[in-house]
This record gives structure tokens, C-alpha cells and sequence, in this order.
């Protein structure tokens, strides 16, 4: 995907704070990311690294309090998203940009019938008459392989299995035809085995339909296999962003790397001993001012608990990485660059 | 590896745990009167070995049973049949009294570590209670004792004092670990002890389960549905479908080889973090959900999903065909290359 193609989605700056008792808790801190149309972008990190909260702020759809959007511009369609007025943003949310949330269990709701989940944006947003969305129902159950569609539209969330419901969810989301859908870890709910049919059933869906999509999942493997691009997440930051061979075959990122050697596989050899990455993620209670990795990292030296390492290209056309080994000038030997 | 040979000169050959034709089922209950109608057949008749240092993976999708097996084996629940013999003590059947004296020699590590912690108990105490429990120990025995298992399992010492709602989820895991250690334990089942961990600190949890194993000669059943960890932790491998097992071998032929088609499916289907070899995979794509163990199809249980299901599947349950090596798939497709046989066999690792 060149870069120099317009995003259809532009997010600069985001900043996204909680207010809780024990203190501010930063979870997205200066993100900036882009999509293009038609591409899927893979969101990578642990809990708590900012990456449901980067997308869910997007939309605005964190409770405030306690969530606070401190600074940032979000770009769609040619409107700043955090400034448009309630009304406009409701004509943006589930219509022209849907979301798939984790677990299909809690967001559907159990005492309406999937007939009428389905049939709600469709009335709501593109005015149809309940016949019309009906029809058109139907339409998106047999689009996501839902056996029997016209009996099923009767039946509550609690009569269909997760992988099914999951189905549902994504019939609802892409009910409008949106042109950006963002799947906060749709799989990781489920088995391997219906894993393997949602995301056949996606990459089916992105060839007949186009739209472009932003996948959160904490799973490597996944995103290997239907990214274009992945963006690597970490105490609310990017740490590195890269078309996805690049980031697999070649992470720049000390967090991308260990994270990518810490994951056991299932074909070919078999490490005597997995990889650990030490300590756990930090709470950010503050805005980082130095690098949130640097007490976990192996390569870390003394400017990296100085500064925040800001996002830099790196050889690759659209790779970029945070960090000080990267910048030449900085880096206090040229053996640590290399391990 | 040199640990599993070193315990197999100390303790003569045999397995420690042995398991014959266990079966649970839950009962239901339905109407006014809430007479019994049908049975939930979580566990359905299964039978393996696992000998003294080894460890067994149990892998296997969401409802097909193998959290149930792990507590059937430890009689946290009261089994339907079957047998569980544990260093030589059936446990499946006996009293209370009996059992409760056994139980030091059995122990758990939960998914959970945020719901198996008491919350308002300090780490100490937790550490504590089964010392408590069943050995007599004066104070500074007993606290030294909990300074020791923190020490095993990587816990400073001054969190002896600290609530798990103070640690973070490895953190806490470890505390769960050193619960199951206080009574020197022979055996642990892990029922998904890393299911609930980040990726990062999952490995942390599965290094630290090798080390204790090597150090205390432990022999682990470690139920996951995580393949590319219990590849890389278990020496020997069952996988579980809808109350049975399916295939049981050992670690590199299951992965190398898979013979049942489940067994099949879903390695196939577990993604690899390697974009070049992600788009060549073309995973088996098993067609709908798994049925309810209420209600299991007739013949084989995976029938009504096998992309290679024969008539014979719908009709009669396959038999167990034993491939010699350890390695038992219970599939009609062998049934002609094949003998069949009624004993698990414990596998070659330990040889």
C-alpha cells in the first residue's frame, strides 16, 4: 500500500487519560496512526498497552468521567471525529465506521432477538422500513454463513453458540456497509477451531466487500496471516509500525523482538527453552517522559531513561520504530545494536 | 529429558498416575418434580498413564471435558466410573477420611489466579493454609517453610505480608504455584495456568513450572488449549474431543504426524507468526459447532464435523488402534492397517 495514497483514516496525537482515585492513568499517549481504504491494519500488544482504549476513544466511546481525551485529532471523511457534535458523530458510529467487540456474549443484548439487533442500525441509520431491513437481514445472516437465516432472525444471542454469535456481531457491524471496521480481538474468545472460520469468514468478506480494517488482537499468529500492516503497542504508545513481512522478518523494536521470540510454535523447531521477557508492564501514571520499555529491555543504556524515543523510519519503506538504537548518533557502542 | 531418566532410576517403572475408564457425568434434572432426564457427558470413558516425572499434555476446545478430567483425577469431584489410581492408591472410590490424607500428595494449579486467591488473605496465609491444614508445624517452622516456596518460585520476600489484589497476574500465578508446592506434591494437575496471563509474562509462568519439575521431580498434567505451549512443555500429548480422547502420543509424533483428523484440524488451525508461511497455510476448515455432550451423536462423536467421515462413523464408535510407541488413535480410518487395543500404554519417553 503506497503511502502516498489519501488515509481514510488519519488519528494524530491522541492522548487519552483516566481519572481514577489512585491518579491519572495515561493510557494512550501521543498515538498517531493511519489507514489507508481497503487495508488491514493489525494491532499489536499486551493488556493495558492502549490498544482497545486508541480505538475506543476514536469513536468516543469511553464513559468520561472517568476517560478524559486530552489532545488529538482523529480524521474521517474529512471531519475531526473528537469535535463533531453528538448528533454527527452518531451518523458516523455503527454506519460508516463498525465495531466488533470481544466477547459476543456481553455486546449483544440478551433480551432482543437477533432479528431486531440486526434490523436496528439499518432503520436507525439508512431509514428503512422494517420489511426492507428484514430482507436486508437476511441478507448479511447468509453473508456471515449463518445456517437457516430466516428462522435464526427470531431466535435470542443465548440460543446461538460464541462462534455464531460472533457471526452476528459482524452481520450487525457490517450491516451499513461501512468503509472502516474495527475488530477489538474478535477471536480471542473462541476456539481455535471457529478462530480458523471467523477469520476465513473475514478475509472472504474483505474480498467481496473492500472495506478497510483495523484488527486488535494480542495474538501474532493471527495478524501474520491477514494483516497488511501491524502497529505494535505498548504503555500507550506505537513503538513500531510496519508493513507486516517487515515486522515479522525484521523488528526493529527491542519489544518487538523479544515479544515475537517469547511465543512457542507449533510447526517446525522446537526451543529447549522459551524466551522471557523480565518484569511486566508499566502503570503509567504519568505522560512518559523516557522510554516505558527501558526497565524490561536488554539493550537499554543511559539516554533511554532521559528521553522518549519518538517514532523513526527505519530502512523499509512505512517501517518505523521508537527507539534510541536506531539513532546512530545516540547509541553508545555498536555491538548492543546487534543481539 | 535428563531429569525424566534420572527419575526413572529412582522410582521403578511404573506409572504414577493411572487412569481406567473414567467417566463423569452431571446429571439433569428437569420438570416439577426435577426427576433425572439425561446425563451431561463431560467425561466418557477415558483411560491413560502418565509416570512419574513426565508431563502429560491435555489439550482440547472449551466444553470437550479436560478441566473436568483434571478435577475427576484429583476427586474434586465424586466420579461416575472408573478408576484414578495415584502412586499406587485408587482415590476414585474411597471416603473422605482416606482421601483427605492423600490429597498432599495431589495438588492444583488453577487458570485463575485472581479467583483462586482468597482476597482477604495475605500471601502468607495463603502460602500457609495447607501446612496449616496437614502438617504440624510451629510458627517459625511454618514461616520459614513459606519463605522457602516464595524463594522456589521467585517472590520477594517482603509480599509475604501483601493481599493478591496487590500483584499482578504472573505475580499472583506464582503465589498459586507455591500453594500447590507447601505439601511437597508428587503430582499436579495445571488446568490452564497461563490462559489468563499476557504473552510476555506467559513464558515467565511456563519456565518457572520446567525449573520446579527438574528441581522437585514433578510429574504435571497440563491442560491447555494453547498447542504451541503444551508442545512446548509436555513430553506426551492427548488431545480431547467431546468426553473422549481422541489421540494420545508422544509430543514430537502428534505435532510431526497428526493421525486423527481432529488432531488434524486443529493443529492446522492454529495460526503461526510467520506471514510467509500464513499465506501458503490452508488450515482444515471444520464445518460447525461441537455437539452438546448432553446429547453426543451416535457412532463416533466427531462424525458430524469429520471432513473424512464414512458410514461406519455414524454407526459404531471407533475402537482404540495402538501404533505402538505410545501412540493410540481411536479413528475408524485405521481400522484395517490397525489392532485394536483395550490398555493405554504409557509411552516411550519414559524408556
Amino acid at each position: 500500500m503506497p503511502d502516498t495514497a489519501m488515509p481514510i483514516l488519519d488519528v494524530q496525537g491522541l492522548r487519552t487519560v483516566f481519572r481514577t482515585r489512585g491518579g491519572e492513568v495515561h493510557a494512550v499517549n501521543s498515538v498517531d496512526f493511519h489507514l489507508h481504504p481497503g487495508e488491514l491494519l493489525g494491532v499489536v500488544g499486551e493488556s493495558g498497552s492502549g490498544k482497545s482504549v486508541t480505538m475506543m476513544s476514536l469513536l468516543r466511546l469511553l464513559p468520561s468521567p472517568p476517560a478524559e481525551m486530552r489532545d488529538g485529532k482523529v480524521m474521517f471523511d474529512g471531519q475531526d471525529l473528537l469535535k463533531i457534535s453528538p448528533e454527527q458523530l452518531r451518523k458516523v458510529r455503527g454506519s460508516k465506521i463498525g465495531f466488533i467487540f470481544q466477547d459476543p456474549m456481553t455486546s449483544l443484548n440478551p433480551v432482543y432477538t437477533i432479528g431486531f439487533q440486526l434490523a436496528e442500525p439499518l432503520r436507525a441509520h439508512l431509514g428503512m422500513s422494517k420489511p426492507q431491513a428484514r430482507a436486508r437481514s437476511i441478507e448479511l445472516l447468509q453473508l456471515v454463513g449463518i445456517p437457516d437465516p430466516e428462522r435464526r432472525l427470531k431466535d435470542y444471542p443465548h440460543q446461538f453458540s460464541g462462534g455464531m454469535r460472533q457471526r452476528v456481531m459482524i452481520a450487525i457491524a457490517l450491516a451499513c456497509d461501512p468503509q472502516v471496521l474495527i475488530a477489538d480481538e474478535p477471536t480471542t474468545a473462541l476456539d481455535v477451531t471457529i478462530q480458523a472460520q471467523i477469520i476465513e469468514l473475514v478475509k472472504e468478506l474483505r474480498r467481496k466487500l473492500g472495506m478497510a480494517i483495523i484488527w486488535i488482537t494480542h495474538d501474532l499468529g493471527v495478524i501474520a496471516g491477514i494483516a497488511d500492516r501491524v502497529m505494535v503497542m505498548y504503555a500507550g504508545q506505537v513503538v513500531e509500525e510496519g508493513p507486516v513481512n517487515e515486522i515479522f522478518k525484521d523488528p526493529q523494536h527491542p519489544y518487538t523482538q523479544a515479544l515475537l521470540k517469547t511465543v512457542p510454535a507449533v510447526r517446525g523447531p522446537r526451543a529447549e527453552r522459551l524466551q522471557v521477557i523480565e518484569g511486566q508492564p508499566p502503570i503509567m501514571y504519568e505522560a512518559p517522559v523516557a522510554c516505558s520499555f527501558r526497565n524490561r529491555c536488554q539493550y537499554a543504556f543511559a539516554k533511554c531513561a532521559m528521553e522518549n524515543p519518538a517514532l523513526v523510519p527505519v530502512s523499509a519503506p512505512g517501517h518505523r520504530a521508537a527507539c534510541f538504537l536506531l539513532d546512530k548518533v545516540a547509541m553508545p557502542e555498536p555491538e548492543a545494536a546487534n543481539g | 529429558m535428563v531429569d525424566i531418566e534420572h527419575g526413572a532410576e529412582v522410582e521403578p517403572a511404573r506409572p504414577l498416575v493411572k487412569i481406567r475408564d473414567l467417566k463423569m457425568y452431571f446429571p439433569i434434572h428437569s420438570g416439577l418434580f426435577r426427576t433425572h432426564v439425561g446425563d451431561v457427558k463431560a467425561v466418557d470413558g477415558i483411560s491413560f498413564d502418565i509416570m512419574p516425572g513426565e508431563t502429560l499434555g491435555l489439550v482440547g476446545e472449551s466444553g470437550c471435558g479436560k478441566s473436568t478430567v483434571g478435577r475427576s483425577i484429583l476427586r474434586l469431584y465424586d466420579v461416575t466410573a472408573g478408576t484414578v489410581e495415584i502412586n499406587g492408591f485408587e482415590i476414585a472410590h474411597v471416603d473422605r477420611d482416606s482421601l483427605r490424607s492423600k490429597r498432599p500428595m495431589m495438588q492444583m494449579i488453577f487458570q485463575d489466579p485472581q479467583a483462586s486467591l482468597n482476597p482477604r488473605m495475605t500471601v502468607a496465609n495463603i502460602i500457609g493454609e495447607p501446612l496449616d491444614e496437614h502438617m504440624k508445624l510451629s510458627p517459625e517452622e511454618r514461616l520459614a517453610r513459606i519463605y522457602e516456596l516464595m524463594d522456589w518460585v521467585g517472590l520477594n520476600h517482603v509480599f509475604a505480608k501483601r493481599y493478591p489484589h496487590e500483584f499482578s497476574g504472573g505475580q499472583r500465578q506464582r503465589i498459586g504455584v507455591a500453594r500447590a508446592l507447601a505439601l511437597n506434591p508428587k503430582f499436579i494437575v495445571c488446568d490452564e495456568p497461563i490462559a489468563a496471563l499476557d504473552v510476555s509474562i506467559q513464558a515467565q509462568v511456563v519456565n518457572l513450572l520446567e525449573n520446579l519439575q527438574k528441581r522437585l521431580n514433578l510429574t504435571y498434567l497440563f491442560i491447555s488449549h494453547d498447542l504451541s505451549m503444551v508442545r512446548h512443555i509436555a513430553d506426551r500429548v492427548a488431545v480431547m474431543y467431546l468426553g473422549r480422547i481422541v489421540e494420545i502420543a508422544s509430543r514430537e509424533k502428534l505435532f510431526a504426524e497428526p493421525l486423527h483428523p481432529y488432531t488434524q484440524a486443529l493443529l492446522s488451525a492454529v495460526p503461526e507468526p510467520d506471514p510467509e508461511s500464513e499465506r501458503n497455510r490452508k488450515p482444515i476448515v471444520l464445518q460447525g459447532d461441537v455437539p452438546s455432550p448432553a446429547n453426543p451423536p451416535k457412532g463416533c462423536n466427531f462424525s458430524t464435523r469429520c471432513p473424512k467421515v464414512m458410514d461406519i462413523c455414524r454407526q459404531i464408535e471407533p475402537g482404540i488402534y495402538d501404533f505402538g510407541d505410545g501412540r493410540q488413535v481411536a479413528c475408524h480410518l485405521y481400522s484395517e492397517s490397525m489392532t485394536m487395543t483395550g490398555e493405554p500404554t504409557a509411552g516411550e519417553t519414559t524408556n
